[in-house]
């Protein structure tokens, strides 16, 4: 890349929200105080999966101090399967945040509003309930045994509806409705109807209008089940049935494998498979064939466990209502795209509802919407007629919290003697937590197809419902697996066949515009936009020092050796189609106004600084807004599934565009000839005529209005964008479009990791020494902020390599490891000792600005890279499930490097 | 804004009540559930001891400042902090030791504050993020270190991961980064750029030697 002239884009620096984090003066949700706040305190439902036969409240009702008591029955209908409005039926299946069916330990029941948490408390203790105990499963292969129990009354897993094909619209509602903003509701109607239409991005939350498979979160990539082949199967294939414009409803109903299934697999020693779910099962090229080519075929069976999303802030809300609108503080990801969400948990139109979230702390995931939970305290609030905190424990968010869908899976692939890929079959079996429908099982296949490129593959897979915390989207929702089950083979084969692990890497790398997953039209596959997963390997092999890691590799010194990994990883990197909005004023600042969610990827602000680069503002003379729904702000994607740098920068080019284009007509206007021919940059706008500042520009726009100051709107823009734009018109001279920007493939980012650890081979216990990470990202917008994620993400894979997990009585169907104590996620002192980075910054060639993004990708290379670095050190057949702990080494090496551990049990 | 008496005393009801104001107090937070359908034979043995929980004005030295506080017997310090003296720069992130968010400085030492009893330091100076820049502003050199190289993600942790840091950095004021990343080992960040983290605490050492 050539030196970065740009004086904001690739440039570090301080964000405006900083200090008030350092000093505790930033408010996140539960810090906020009201007069007359009331406290809530939830009852949770003390089995696995039970019927609620009657509550008795009123001895708590009874007490001083109690205000207000909820339960299922004062949930809207939108939570319940009644109408969300344009003819849109709420899942009756989904899940509801108070509940008489309770389908997991820890379920909320009811909800207790009182003057303080202890008298809410007690309140609890004096409810009666009379549960009816029922079948209960928290093992997914357990739940397909024929005869198991089903962990809900109407069976195991998520059906189809099988139907006729619906028509091109509703189709492209389903597959795009969360992230890609081509759902109905992006189109612009009414700014409520839009918000509510395209809230679809939550994928776990229970109103979800359609009950929305994962891949509704991120409709633009594969990796997340959302590929048009995986959405398409996902949503596309689920939207029969329903009428035209309706979501894809799917539907709970049993299906059970055969008992020679599971005898097959009792004699491997693999994971059995069965009848794969109706619609996910794809197969591209001819696997049979292409095993016949191969001169090495691998098989293994590999299990990732599930685990909490568990931020460090917990989902506390707080809420009250005024002049009949509902005033909600909580924590989410996405500010404008919680808006419809919130809505229909509650029952109100969107444009009832005020959300204020300056400030979350953290999500990865399990906030991309807010939470289903907001709900309690809104509800609980009107019904008391005063605000409601509700304070969630951590304990608490161990049930409520989200967690991500553990896989067994199980792979055959066939290597060339030169170490290309012939065939991939793959099966993968998803454990599916009670409630909607996830797409990780799918977005394994995704995944797997990208980064590995096998000219043949067969996909089967099937998502299982069980009794144990409600799944969401976690950072690489299935691209973390995919690439864990994937690397040790990959390591394994290239020790086998005598190449370099890095090489082998490259032989099979997805380039350039590279297919993935089943054929899609006319015979061929989905492809990407970019990608340089080579370029990153090389430019990794170098900054880690691979050769000479690589010659240590495996050598004891003592009690100590050490070994090296490598691996790839892709996930889905941006969606388009969303607003930009800003305002140059007369004073000569310009305000940007961002829907974009701050927990802390700096997303938020980093987005403008592409706009105000374009426009040549000082950006010490630039404010953003952000954090409060009632402050004007633009329909923007969600901040999550590594969308928001993407989206979000295309549309603040769009919106720089337009600005550039007003400026240059009025310079012309003001100081005569032709627009093109003024030039914009350094809060000036320059020409043949002579040159006006920003400022100056600012103040004609008000002057002519029209389109110039926001009086005239282009007609394409969002509902909500329109609306917010009215409100600031006449401020000064506004910068406002939407993202029409052509993109021919689907974005996707990619990252490597390198990985050196050390093991002790008397104790089995090991560190992680060194560490690299390549991002193909695109162009970077801020380094700083793009290495924090990059590592951070990193660090999320290596904790699951390493330590994280949960673990459940089997017998009971109750959770053992609720706590950061018992479930250990990472360390300071788990880090990598040395962490290094590098971005490529080649610009991404389907989008203005180049860029895409980072959340994901580093998560799957950070944990297949420690795997492999482990598989080096102690052998190929020391484990074949995560997490990797001191005790499975020790086991196998006691065992001549065979390992020891149990193969297939979940949350053990 | 006004606070609201999360503590309210009712010394007329049953000792039961008291059981679990001390059990919540002392940061078991309340899973409902478990007190009523699993432990609740272990609460009414423990019951019958619980002391009362009356409620009793003291003084504590925090940020600087003598503030009059009425606490519970099992009051913890963040709760004081949090929900009677308006101070929410501490954060709970766990309720029980586990995290860190909550860490504050007692005497000048590094606790965690949903663990300690908000009786057991009315002698002592309480630092919390709040009171560590001065007067006019002026940030702490660790909290400066952390805006100088824009260390963390969302910042939940943040507080007390720079507690954290102030107080170790007083034991040992230029630590190794392996040191340092020790002195802070009691705080989970989750966001996990633990690089950066260690990078911008750093940074607040050397700041605080040149200061
Ligand atoms: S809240 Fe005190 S250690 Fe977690
Ligand atoms: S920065 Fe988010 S928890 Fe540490």
């Amino acid at each position: 890349m050539a030196e970065n002239t740009n004086k904001l884009i690739g440039q570090n620096y301080t964000t405006p929200d900083i200090v008030a984090k350092v000093t505790g003066k930033a408010k996140y949700a539960e810090d906020y105080r009201v007069d007359g706040m009331l406290w809530t305190k939830l009852m949770l439902s003390p089995m696995p999966h039970a019927r609620v036969k009657n509550i008795d409240v009123s001895a708590a009702l009874a007490m001083p101090g109690v205000k207000a008591i909820i339960t299922a029955d004062d949930l809207p209908e939108a939570q319940g399967g009644g109408t969300l409005g344009e003819g849109v039926q709420a899942s009756n299946q989904g899940e509801k945040i108070l509940t008489k069916e309770p389908a997991y330990e820890g379920e909320p029941i009811l909800a207790v509003a009182a003057v303080d948490e202890l008298t809410a408390a007690e309140a609890i203790e004096k409810i009666v309930v009379e549960y009816e105990p029922l079948p209960f499963v928290v093992d997914p292969i357990e739940g397909l045994r024929p005869g198991s129990p089903n962990a809900r009354l109407q069976g195991n897993t998520w059906f189809a509806r099988q139907a006729a094909p619906p028509p091109a619209g509703a189709a492209a509602g389903g597959a795009a409705a969360g992230a890609a903003g081509t759902a109905p509701g992006a189109a612009a109607p009414p700014p409520g109807a839009a918000v509510a239409g395209a809230a679809t991005p939550q994928q776990g939350a229970a109103a979800g209008a359609s009950n929305a498979p994962q891949g509704g979160t991120r409709g633009a990539g594969p990796a997340a089940a959302g590929s048009a082949p995986a959405a398409g199967a996902a949503a596309g294939a689920r939207a029969g049935g329903p009428p035209a414009g309706a979501p894809p409803r799917p539907e709970i109903q049993e299906l059970k494998w055969e008992q020679a299934d599971f005898d097959e697999a009792a004699k491997t020693g693999h994971m059995p498979t069965g009848k794969p779910a109706p619609g996910s099962e794809w197969t591209f090229g001819n696997p049979e064939e292409g095993f016949k080519q191969a001169d090495l075929i691998l098989e293994e069976t590999f299990v990732s466990q599930s685990t909490g999303h568990q931020p460090l802030e917990t989902r506390s809300a707080m809420a009250y209502w005024q002049n009949g609108k509902l005033f909600l503080y909580g924590s989410t990801q996405s500010t404008v795209q919680t808006i419809g969400s919130v809505a229909r948990w509650v029952g109100i139109k969107p444009t009832e509802l005020v959300l204020v979230s300056e400030y979350t702390g953290g999500g990865f995931g399990s906030k991309i919407p807010g939470a289903i939970s907001m709900a309690i305290p809104a509800l609980l609030s009107k019904k008391a007629q005063a605000p409601v905190m509700m304070r969630i424990s951590r304990e608490e968010e161990h049930y409520i919290g989200r967690a991500r869908s553990g896989i067994h899976s199980r792979v055959k692939v066939g290597f060339r003697k030169d170490g290309k890929i012939t065939a991939i079959d793959l099966y993968a079996v998803g454990d599916n937590g009670p409630y909607e429908a996830q797409g990780d099982y799918r977005s394994v296949g995704n995944t797997v197809s990208l980064c590995y490129q096998p000219a043949h593959m067969r996909f089967r897979g099937i998502t299982v419902l069980t009794n144990t915390p409600p799944r969401t989207s976690q950072r690489a929702p299935g691209g973390m697996q995919g690439n864990g089950l994937m690397e040790p083979v990959m390591a394994k084969a290239a020790r086998k066949l005598g190449i370099d692990e890095v090489e082998i890497h490259k032989i099979n790398a997805p380039h350039g515009k590279a297919p993935f997953g089943p054929a899609v039209a006319r015979g061929r596959q989905a492809y990407v936009t970019s990608c340089f997963i080579p370029e990153a390997l090389d430019k990794g092999r170098e900054l880690f020092n691979w050769d000479e890691k690589k010659a240590r590799s495996g050598k004891r010194v003592g009690t100590k050796v050490r070994g090296c990994g490598v691996a790839v990883s892709a996930y889905s990197g941006g969606s388009t189609g969303f607003d930009g909005l800003f305002v140059i004023k007369p004073d000569g600042r310009v305000q940007f106004q961002s829907g974009i969610g701050n927990h802390g990827t700096h997303s938020v602000i980093d987005v403008h600084r592409v706009a105000a680069e374009m426009i040549g503002a000082d950006w010490s003379l630039c404010d953003v807004v952000w954090g409060d729904t009632s402050k004007n702000l633009p329909w923007t994607s969600i901040s999550a599934g590594s969308q928001t740098t993407h989206a979000m920068t295309r549309a603040a080019h769009a919106a720089a565009t337009d600005a550039i284009a007003k400026l240059q007509e009025i310079a012309a206007k003001m100081k005569g000839g032709n627009p093109a021919a003024y030039k914009v940059g350094g809060g000036k706008v320059s020409g043949p005529g002579g040159s006006i500042t920003l400022a100056q520009a600012a103040q004609k726009a008000i002057e002519l209005g029209g389109k110039y100051d926001g009086h005239e709107l282009p007609t394409d823009i969002n509902g909500l964008t329109k609306a917010s734009a009215a409100k600031l018109a006449g401020m000064g001279l506004m910068g406002v479009a939407k993202d029409n920007y052509p993109r021919d493939g689907q974005t996707q980012s990619y990252a490597v990791g390198f990985a050196e650890v050390e093991v002790d081979v008397e104790t089995g216990k090991y560190s992680i020494v060194d560490f690299t990470l390549i991002a193909d990202v695109g162009i970077v917008v801020n380094p700083r902020s793009l290495q924090g994620q990059a590592f951070g993400g990193a660090m999320l894979g290596i904790g699951h390599a390493i330590s994280q997990k949960w673990v459940y009585d089997q017998h009971y169907g109750v959770p053992l490891a609720k706590r950061f104590h018992y479930n250990r996620p990472p360390t300071i002192l788990d880090k990598p000792v040395e962490m290094k980075f590098a971005a490529l910054n080649i610009p991404d060639p389907e989008t203005p600005v180049g860029a895409r993004g980072i959340g994901e990708p580093p998560v799957g290379a950070g944990y297949g890279a420690v795997m492999n670095a482990l598989a080096a050190a102690v052998g190929d057949e020391v484990f074949r499930r995560t997490p990797v702990t001191p005790d499975v080494i020790l086991m196998a090496l006691e065992h001549g490097g065979q390992r020891q551990h149990e193969a297939l049990t979940a949350h053990i | 804004m006004e606070e609201v008496n999360k503590m309210e005393e009712t010394p007329n009801n049953p000792s039961r009540r008291n059981f679990i104001k001390g059990v919540i107090a002392a940061g078991a937070t309340v899973s409902s559930a478990s007190y009523l359908f699993r432990t609740s034979a272990a609460g009414q043995t423990q019951t019958a001891s619980a002391p009362g929980s009356v409620e009793r004005l003291i003084s504590l030295s925090v940020n600087g400042q003598e503030r009059r506080v009425d606490v519970m017997k099992q009051e913890t310090l963040a709760q004081t902090l949090r929900y009677k003296l308006g101070l929410t720069g501490t954060k709970l992130g766990c309720d029980r030791a586990e995290c860190g968010a909550c860490t504050v400085l007692i005497d000048d030492v590094p606790h965690y504050a949903c663990s300690v009893l908000t009786h057991t330091v009315r002698t002592k100076k309480i630092v919390t993020i709040e009171g560590l820049a001065s007067a006019e502003g002026t940030l702490h050199p660790v909290q400066q270190g952390v805006v100088d190289e824009q260390g963390f993600q969302c910042a939940f942790c943040m507080p007390g991961f720079v507690m954290s840091a102030v107080g170790y950095l007083k034991t040992n004021p230029n630590p190794t980064r392996e040191q340092l990343a020790h002195g802070v080992s009691g705080n989970l960040c989750r966001c996990q750029d633990y690089d950066k983290i260690l990078t911008a605490l750093m940074k607040g050492a050397e700041n605080m030697r040149g200061a």
